[in-house]
């Protein structure tokens, strides 16, 4: 005999629905499970661990150099920002002396990733706003971004290219003409994208006042990166604490005060501007010298625990080391960017519409396995 | 002047067979296969121009390998879809799970009878041609409901009802911006329509309210036809697939077929009402008429153009600012339009060349 199942928890109008883990707009398995009322949000709850690999107690298993590669696959839009975090906190905990060389091409590897990865998120912030077109002009620009790691470093996507102590390789001969064609070629085509997107009237409309996340909500939740600057709140890690060859340029931090999506979506294309002005203030400075400071087979770190952070395309991104002075790490913990943006999902997104928690998550730009690891 | 007279020679050969009861049902079916026919080609030819359309607005090629420049491509996909399995969630309603697809391509095919591709090839000359388009349009909603409720899936759902919202809302404004013309020719009948541009297209003697008219019919069109941006009711990066995430192979196959030829019918009745359907510009060839089928499908595929154009470069509109456009800006414009429409034709200031 069947009974009548009265769910107490909803209300009667309201309903519930299951938004992934296999859906195109959470790019990646996240699982959102939304309670609706018509067409109004009325909560989101993420359900999260579909691509978790345990990458933090691999850590523990692995060697300072093997540790590297791990977080390629964490933030893989970010992989060279991520290498770097590593490397930067071993170099620290080594005290080792980094050449200029090392530190300058590190810098504009970095710029390069985050542009890609800003290109990428360009792209698909269209296609979930239903513009499918800036889809191809997104990757047609990543894609020369790419062909200059593949020819550098051999890798496209998780790059390695950063080892503890300097670089894998030195550059690849035409990597300074390549980028420079690139610099050249990126700053016809980003009005371009303004001219697609950004001043449509249809994308205005559908982002102005969509998603308003408050400076002290920023901040209470650790929103960082493009989400944070949005809101005003001035979190970027290369000017508050400059790492590698940041210190040696100017360059301005994309801030804004609006905190909607669009107020997101404009702090992201500022950075693409901010970022190929870093590159062009390094590319023709390129000091001589070593690629790499020769470092032991089996690195071991002093007895400690150590921090660093880097500003990736999402946020900031921390590396927590304790050592025992073994060659593996005791513990070791990211402070991913992706995991406290999407916590705040459920604070802007409740009170809008289907399209607009598509269009603020598209702002957020999470990437699934930096939520996960 | 030569004339075809392919159907009075059909005619007087079944004539000489069989009975005229016998002949006109023969005749019937034969038309009706034509129609079928056309339908396909058209469809199969629309898939294949707006992926390469769309290609060539996001720097790729598109299809180009199956059959000349690709000809063949939606020929093979449609052979695809046709020996795939048929899935369905299990606690659909069957029958109206079934029933959906065709309601959506019946009313497809039926709206494609009374449009004239030429002054000979014209199905189904009525004198209420424009209103019984605006009747059968509205008969594709039901089904695209009906397989939104039936496949028991909340995303077909929310998808259906959108539609149901959408395209209720869009009618007013394809019917009135159609009547707005109506006011100028004073008849319904298409064939009629089109006889009156002789002293220049509708566009033309009509000026002001009738382009205004004509882009409201082009944005309400585009929004009859669920296609981006206002193709809410599929929405993929919101709602998976929309009202069809449940059907596969040929049914689905159907719901795509009809959204193209949803496409073709509203650009055909636009450049049937605004630009003088058949009739060739001031005249040109006037005593070939062979060539107005040439002339339709060059004004028809100009127009496809435009609503493809749409498609790929625009974003998707938000359902609540949707029927703001609706009924905050296109009815309040349409209901001024007809009476500035009608005063202009009071005081006969209409242009006639």
């Amino acid at each position: 005999m069947e009974t009548e199942v009265v769910h107490t928890n909803f209300k009667s109008e309201e309903y519930f629905i299951n938004m992934g883990p296999q859906h195109p707009a959470t790019h990646g398995v996240l699982r959102l499970l939304l309670t609706i009322d018509g067409e109004i949000i009325k909560k989101v709850e993420p359900d999260l661990g579909y691509i978790h690999r345990s990458i933090e107690k691999m850590c523990e298993r692995d060697s300072y150099q093997q540790i590297v590669h791990l977080t390629d696959r964490m933030d893989y839009l970010s992989a060279n920002i991520n290498n770097e975090a590593v490397c930067l906190a071993v170099e620290n905990a080594l005290q080792l002396e980094i050449p200029d060389r090392v530190q300058v091409i590190r810098t504009i590897i970095g710029e390069l990733t985050r542009i890609a990865s800003h290109c990428l998120w360009w792209g698909v912030m269209g296609m979930d706003v239903g513009a499918l077109t800036t889809y191809f002009y997104g990757f047609r620009d990543r894609e020369m971004i790419n062909d200059i790691m593949e020819e550098t470093c051999g890798a496209r996507l998780t790059m390695n290219y950063n080892v503890p102590g300097g670089l894998m390789h030195d550059i690849h001969p035409n990597f300074v003409k390549r980028v420079k064609d690139f610099v050249a070629h990126f700053k016809t085509k980003l009005p371009e994208y303004d001219r697609l997107l950004t001043e449509n009237i249809i994308f205005k409309k559908r982002m102005i006042g969509v998603g308003i996340l408050s400076k002290e909500d920023a901040i209470s939740f650790g929103a960082s990166g493009p989400v944070g600057r949005a809101s005003g709140y001035s979190c970027d890690v290369r000017i508050h604490h400059p790492y590698s060859a940041i210190d040696k340029v100017t360059f301005n931090e994309a801030l804004r005060t609006e905190g909607d999506t669009y107020a997101r979506y404009l702090v992201r294309i500022q950075e693409m501007w901010e970022s190929l002005s870093i590159i062009e203030q390094l590319i023709d400075v390129i000091p001589e010298g070593e690629h790499r400071v020769v470092t032991n087979a089996v690195i071991k770190l002093p007895k400690g625990e150590y921090y660093q952070k880097v500003e990736t395309a999402r946020g900031e991104l921390g590396v927590y080391i304790i050592s025992t002075g073994t060659k593996n790490p005791y513990r070791l913990k990211f402070r991913s960017p992706g995991f406290s943006n999407l916590s705040l999902l459920n604070h802007i997104a409740v009170g809008g519409k289907i399209g607009d928690l598509v269009a603020t998550m598209a702002t957020l730009d999470l990437v699934i396995p930096d939520i996960d690891r | 002047m030569i004339q075809l007279r392919i159907t009075e020679h059909i005619h007087n050969w079944l004539s000489g067979m069989m009975s005229e009861g016998a002949v006109s049902i023969v005749e019937m079916v034969l038309i009706a296969i034509v129609y079928l026919t056309v339908f396909a080609i058209a469809g199969l030819f629309l898939v294949l121009l707006e992926r390469r359309v769309a290609a060539w607005f996001q720097l790729r090629i598109g299809p180009n390998r199956v059959g000349f420049q690709g000809l063949l491509q939606t020929m093979a996909d449609a052979i695809k879809l046709l020996t795939k399995e048929l899935t369905g969630t299990e606690k659909a309603d069957k029958f109206l799970y079934n029933l959906a697809p065709y309601f959506v391509i019946i009313s497809a095919l039926m709206a494609l009878a009374v449009i004239p591709f030429t002054k000979e090839f014209h199905a189904f000359d009525i004198n209420i041609g424009i209103f019984f388009l605006i009747a059968i349009s509205s008969i594709g909603v039901i089904g695209i409901l009906l397989g939104g409720w039936s496949s028991n899936n909340k995303f077909a759902m929310i998808g259906a009802m959108r539609s149901g919202v959408q395209t209720i809302s869009y009618e007013l404004s394809v019917g009135l911006s159609l009547l707005t013309m109506v006011v100028i020719t004073g008849t319904l009948q298409l064939s009629e329509i089109i006889e009156f541009q002789k002293n220049g297209w509708l566009i033309v003697q009509g000026h002001i309210p009738a382009i205004i008219a004509f882009m409201v019919f082009m944005i309400s069109g585009t929004a009859e036809t669920n296609r981006a941006p206002f193709d809410m009711v599929e929405a993929e990066s919101e709602l998976g697939a929309g009202f069809h995430t449940e059907y596969s192979g040929m049914k689905f196959a159907y719901f795509f077929l009809a959204e193209f030829i949803n496409m073709f019918i509203i650009s055909a009745i636009a450049a049937t009402i605004f630009f003088g359907g058949w009739l060739s510009p001031f005249g040109i060839t006037e005593s070939i008429p062979e060539l107005g089928v040439f002339w339709f499908l060059a004004k028809t595929m100009v127009l496809v153009f435009l609503m493809m154009w749409f498609r790929w470069t625009f974003p998707r509109l938000r359902v609540d600012q949707l029927l703001t456009l609706e009924w905050k800006y296109l009815l309040p414009i349409n209901l001024v339009n007809i009476v500035l429409m009608a005063v202009l034709v009071w005081l006969n200031l209409t242009i006639r060349l």
